[in-house]
């Protein structure tokens, strides 16, 4: 395609930081992110709720979600964007446009409190957005055998899981490259028609 | 028992008054969609109000994503949509729309050849 200027090439993609609350999704966005990490908000009013539990509370017309993100310039036409989920699971409305046409995921976990991301993972298998799981380690402590961990979670053998410290810079560019070499070698599955 | 005083359904309508109350954007623009100042914008001749004023200095340098335009400017992420949505409608702003990688949609290797170059930006990082 002969495109007319330069910047028609531009483009920007997405990877996804999910995770219970306080478990250090910002932490780990901040740890590689070019700015300091910047918080968008959206509103959710009652109309795009779709569930009654406002007609309880009627002055609860309104909802702020609140996420963190971080941006990294991978060449001079492509930007990468990292966004934290918000905290509380329930506003999965804000969920289906933080996944659509994000790269993948990385479920941040806390040992200590696992079920946290059982229902992150689950709505990640249902929208088929690959994912892996970063465990950090507090303090640098590994408490959990990886494969403990992978039982807990009940997750196919094939999704990576890794130790992490949200905090290290050098840490985390390694669970993102995992991440992207991931979902190219599932497309590449997918390609030469394996199974 | 109903107390007064506290406007709890003010919020619902604060946030969209530099939108004049509109809520629906004119063009879908992604979260991670980069904006960028055409020189209609940076002429500045054709400009309506503050908001579009600041949009214009904000995405006239580097390139800032919708969330980014957001969250600088501290309005929520639907009037910040409303906005840009209108300002890429008269021309003062270009909307680049991400490369999208979903299971199934779009051309395959593209996707894969965006991959790749994202994998070797994050190895020289």
């Amino acid at each position: 395609m002969n495109s007319p200027a330069d910047t028609s090439r531009v483009t920007s993609a997405k990877i996804v930081i999910a995770g219970g609350f306080g478990v250090g999704k910002t932490t780990l966005v901040g740890s590689v992110s070019e700015i300091t990490p910047l918080t968008t908000e959206a509103i959710m009013t009652s109309a795009s709720e779709g569930v009654d539990d406002n007609n309880l509370v009627p002055d609860k017309a309104t909802t702020t979600v609140a996420m963190d993100f971080g941006r990294i310039t991978i060449d001079q036409d492509l930007i990468l964007y990292l966004f934290g989920t918000p905290g509380q699971t329930r506003f999965w409305f804000m969920w289906d446009e933080l996944v659509r046409g994000a790269i993948g995921a990385i479920v941040l976990v806390d040992t200590r409190r696992l079920a946290d991301c059982f229902s992150v993972i689950d709505f990640f298998e249902h929208r088929k957005l690959p994912y892996l799981v970063a465990v950090n380690c507090f303090d640098g402590k590994q408490l959990h055998e990886i494969n403990d961990i992978r039982d807990a979670l009940q997750i196919s053998h094939d999704v990576p899981v890794m130790y992490t410290d949200a905090r290290n810079r050098e840490s985390t560019k390694q669970v993102l490259i995992k991440l992207v070499e991931y979902v190219l070698s599932m497309r590449r599955t997918r390609t030469v028609g394996v199974h | 028992m109903v107390l007064g005083g506290d406007e709890p359904t003010g919020s619902l309508v604060r946030p969209y008054a530099v939108t004049r109350g509109r809520t629906r954007p004119q063009l879908e623009i992604a979260l991670e969609a980069l904006v960028e100042t055409t020189a209609r914008g940076r002429s500045g001749q054709f400009l309506g109000g503050r908001e579009q004023k600041v949009i214009v200095d904000l995405c006239g340098g580097r390139l800032q994503s919708l969330a980014e335009i957001a969250a600088r400017m501290e309005v929520p992420l639907g009037v910040a949509r409303v906005l840009v949505a209108d300002m890429a409608a008269d021309g003062l702003l270009a909307v680049h729309e991400p490369t999208g990688f979903d299971a199934d949609g779009g051309d395959e290797s593209v996707g894969t050849e965006l991959l790749e170059r994202v994998l070797s930006g994050l190895r020289r990082l």
